[in-house]
Order: structure tokens, then sequence, then C-alpha cells
């Protein structure tokens, strides 16, 4: 358990310093959250999603380590003015270049925030009882982990006897 | 020190020129002068280690598996570092049973829990005379004599590597048979440590290889780390009440000036029997990580006890021990202060972690307790 050497690249100690579209959006289409406090780990993504399924804002919060907070930002600027379809498109691995990489253990963090952005772009979908051709059934990857990090947590909680929260 | 890497005992002091035996006598010399502080009868009690892990691991193993013919179960506490609990895993594996005394909320440990986990077969406890995350002062006197009344024969170890120039220290009064020393927590240079072994204990060797000074640890000793522990030491004890004074009236003013002026922390350990070098709060909705990089960013070093800084990602266990939630834990910062810091130091602290502690709040959905 020895601690992890962080050797951050400038661009995540940069966003991590001055993050862009940090702060929740009054008036979001949609909200969507993965992660959970008891891991130490939560991201919130809102879209505002214009008519023909342009994302025209992204914001974040971030309650987490450099690394969450740098890759919620910089998910935030890749998708903006992109088609929810392209959106859906931008993966883990997009994110951590676009950061200049990330350490080993931090990878999950851009899984996070992909997971996060993904929910919020079926939740919009689901909100309007629409079903699009692209949009896979089953949960992805990136998707699945964050709902295994909140039951990760969850298990954490009960192994610790602690109130889940 | 530098010196004793090139001009002063250099030599083996094992072998019989004169640099070795300048080097005998330099061990010799500090040894004594060691012993004196740690309140050892003689100087052959001490063997320096590479540090606190190694010696750590001497203790519980080399202690544990020569007295196992008396017995083959050990008494531990939930709060000890790592190289204690690690090295009692390994004893696991060696037919060993394990028991563990739980700690209050504030880390001492139950001391009636201690004493109806010890019976015939425990061959050995081991308490951290200060807790290394928390501060917290132990009841070692007390702790050592509940084992006592309960089995005579049960060696007691106690690493004394947060305790060693923080708080008054004589092993033989405390009526401890091993006790763990860093020079490295003293300020002085990583690479050595010292396990005391009172006279009469019997301890394996971990390792083998000549054995020269250290009877319990082959191999060439470090001379430069050896007089640099010492002079750490000195530095120290030179003027013992006045370094504590100062180191604890820093404290106050950083632990009293992060709980008065910061909403939404929780102090972690307790206030009084608390060691005075050691500062741990947690900040609500804030992760610690994040906080140690941007404290980092404005040249304040700490730790943290949030998973994000482990590989492992699983929160201290210490305080978890304690009764933390994980979102507790994940907002802990370890601060300690030392004979060096000023007054200004803690001052620029204060005024610099509210900001970085504001800023992180902001950016997070999860608000402290009152944070919204």
């Amino acid at each position: 358990m020895s601690r992890v050497p962080l050797p951050y690249s400038p661009k995540v100690l940069e966003l991590f310093r001055n993050p862009k579209n940090a702060g929740p959006m009054e008036d979001a289409t949609v909200r969507a959250e993965a992660g959970s406090p008891v891991c130490g780990d939560v991201i919130v993504i809102y879209l505002k999603v214009n008519e023909d399924g342009v994302i025209e804002k992204a914001s974040f919060e971030s309650y987490g380590c450099a690394a969450n907070i740098a890759a919620a930002s910089i998910l935030t600027e890749m998708v903006k003015g992109k088609s929810l379809r392209r959106a859906w498109m931008v993966s883990w691995k997009d994110v951590a270049k676009a950061l200049g990489g990330l350490p080993s253990v931090k990878f999950h963090c851009g899984v996070l925030a992909v997971g996060a952005l993904r929910r919020a772009v079926r939740t919009y979908y689901e909100q309007r009882g629409i079903k699009p051709e692209w949009l896979p059934e089953e949960p992805t990857l990136e998707e699945r982990h964050a709902l295994e990090a909140e039951e990760l947590a969850k298990a954490l909680a009960r192994r610790l006897g602690v109130e889940e929260g | 020190m530098v010196p004793y890497f090139t001009e002063l005992a250099y030599g083996n002091p094992t072998i019989t020129h004169r640099p070795g035996w300048m080097a005998y006598e330099t061990i010799q010399r500090v040894s004594e002068e060691v012993s004196r502080y740690i309140g050892a009868h003689t100087p052959e009690e001490l063997n320096f280690t590479p540090g606190e892990t190694e010696a750590n691991n001497l203790a519980i193993l080399g202690a544990a598996l020569a007295n196992r013919g008396r017995g083959r179960a050990i008494v531990i506490s939930e709060v000890e570092p790592l190289s204690i609990m690690f090295a009692s895993k390994l004893l696991k594996r060696h037919g060993f049973e394990v028991r563990r005394v739980p700690v209050d909320g504030e880390g001492f440990v139950d001391l009636d829990a201690l004493s109806k986990l010890v019976d015939e077969q425990t061959v050995l406890v081991s308490l951290s005379a200060v807790n290394h995350e928390i501060g917290t002062i132990q009841p070692l006197k007390e702790a050592v004599e509940a084992v006592r009344d309960r089995n005579p024969e049960t060696l007691f170890h106690t690493d004394m590597s947060d305790a060693y120039g923080r708080i008054p220290i004589d092993v033989s009064e405390l009526d401890v048979d091993l006790a763990t020393f860093s020079s490295y927590k003293i300020l002085g240079p990583r690479g050595v440590g010292v396990l005391y072994v009172r006279e009469g204990v019997e301890v394996e060797r971990l390792l083998e290889g000549q054995i020269g000074t250290q009877r319990l640890w082959p191999g060439v000793e470090n001379v430069p780390l050896i007089v640099g522990f010492l002079k750490a030491s000195e530095l120290m004890f030179r003027e013992f009440e006045s370094n504590v004074e100062h180191m604890r009236r820093l404290r106050d003013r950083l632990m009293d000036g992060i709980l008065n002026e910061i909403p939404d922390t929780l102090l972690n350990g307790p206030r009084e029997r608390r060691a005075p070098d050691n500062v741990n709060v947690s900040f609500l909705g804030c992760e610690g990580e994040a906080l140690t990089i941007e404290l980092s960013l404005r040249g304040v070093y700490v730790s943290s006890g949030s998973a994000c800084t482990r590989r492992i990602l699983q929160p201290s266990h210490v305080l978890t021990a304690i009764g933390r939630k994980p979102e507790e834990a994940h907002g802990s910062i370890l601060m300690k202060v030392s004979r060096t810091h000023t007054t200004g130091d803690i001052e620029y602290v204060l005024e610099v972690l509210p900001e970085a502690v504001e800023r992180l709040r902001r950016l997070s959905p999860v608000a402290g307790s009152g944070g919204e």
C-alpha cells in the first residue's frame, strides 16, 4: 500500500488548477452522476442539448483527486459542439490521451468521466422515449465501471458497518 | 556525517585496520549515546537496522519465531504501522494466530480487551507508543502491566519511532522487551533505525551473512548513516523540553486555526495525550489527494489518508479503525510540525489552506455536513 508517486502531466496539473466548465448548470437538459463519495470519486456531468441533438454546453462537478477533476474538465471540453452520437464515441483512452497521459492507477478517473457522460446521454434518450439504433442495449464498460464503483462502495460500507451514503 | 563517507570510519568495522577500527569505535560511541537517550542498560541492547520497517519486521518475526516453543499467538492493535500489520500477516503463514485489539474513537487501545487477548499461547504483544497517523499517545505502562499480569513470559514490543524525541522515553522503566526507533522520523537520514532488544530476550535473525557489530543484522554497517542518526538525536535531545514546547505551540496554533477557521472539519485523534508534532484533520466534502496537490502547488507539503493516494485505493486503516467513514477518511490531511518550523510557516499554512479547501469544495457535488 505504498504511496502513489504522482507523475501527473502538465496538462492534468493545469486543468486541476484552472478547470474549464466547472460547476453545476442551471439550464441543463440532462444531468448524470458516476461514482460514490465512499470511494472518494464522484463526477457529475451536465449537458445542454439543442433540438438537433448537439451538445451546446457541458459542465461538471467533481469530488475526487486531481486526475478526476482534470478528466471531467477535459471531457466537457471534448464533447462541446459534438452530436450526442459522436460524444458517445469518446473513450476513456481518448480522455487519457488528451490529458497527456494518466498514471495507470488513475485510468479509472478517465473511465468514470466517460461513464458519467454516457449515463447522461442514455438518460437524455430514455427521458424522451427515444431509442437510437447506435445506442447499445447493454451498458458499456465505462457505464458498468461507474456502476461497479458504486457497488464496490456499498460493499465496502457494509463491510465497515457504516451507513450507505 | 559527510566526513564519515570519505575520511573517517569508511572502513569495515570487522577488519583490523585503522579505518575499520575507527568505524568500530564510531558505532560503539553512537550505541552508547543512543542507549542513554532511550534508557537502555547497555549499548549491546541496540541493533542498527536499515530503518523502522526492518526493525519492526525483525521484532515481530524474529521474536515470535525464536519463542514459538512457548506459544503460537501474537497480539497487535488495529492501528499499527503497515510494517507491523504486514509482518503479522507473514507470521500467520508460519501458523501463528494474530489477535487484534480494538481502539476507541481517539485511537486509544482498549486495555480490557488487550488483557483478554493475552493467554498462555501469547508469545508477543506489539503496540506503538505513539500512533504514526493520528498522534495518540498510548497508555504504554498500563498496557505492559496488563500483559504481564496475564502472562509474565509474553514479550512486549513497541514501535517508538513517532515517540522518540517527542515524549520522554525510558525503555527500562517502561519494562518493554523490544522497541523500534527511526532516524528518518526525527529529521535524520533515511536508511537507519534501531531495534532495542532487552538483554536475554531471544530474537531470530531474518537475514544471514557476516555478523559485524550488529548481532541481529548481518552485513557491513553503514557508519555515515548511523552517525547521522546520532546527530539528529543530539539536535532533538540537546534542548528536548524547549523543542517539544516549540512543536506543541506550533501544533496548537495550526490545529486550532484549522478547526476554528475552516467549517466542516474533524480532528482525527485526541486533543489531550497527543504527540506534540501531530495534526490530522478531515476536511469534509474535499478529497485529500486533490488537497495535497493543491497545497503542494503553494509550497506546503502534507500527506493524506485518502484512498486516492494509495495504490490499493483503500482509505487509511487507522482512520477506519477509529470509526471514520470512508468519505471522512478521504478528506484527511496529516501534517507534522518539527523543531525547524517557525510561527511564520504555520501562519502561511493557515493563510493558504482555507482558500485551497474552499476551491475544491466549490468544484465538488458532495458538500460537507453543513456546507450548503
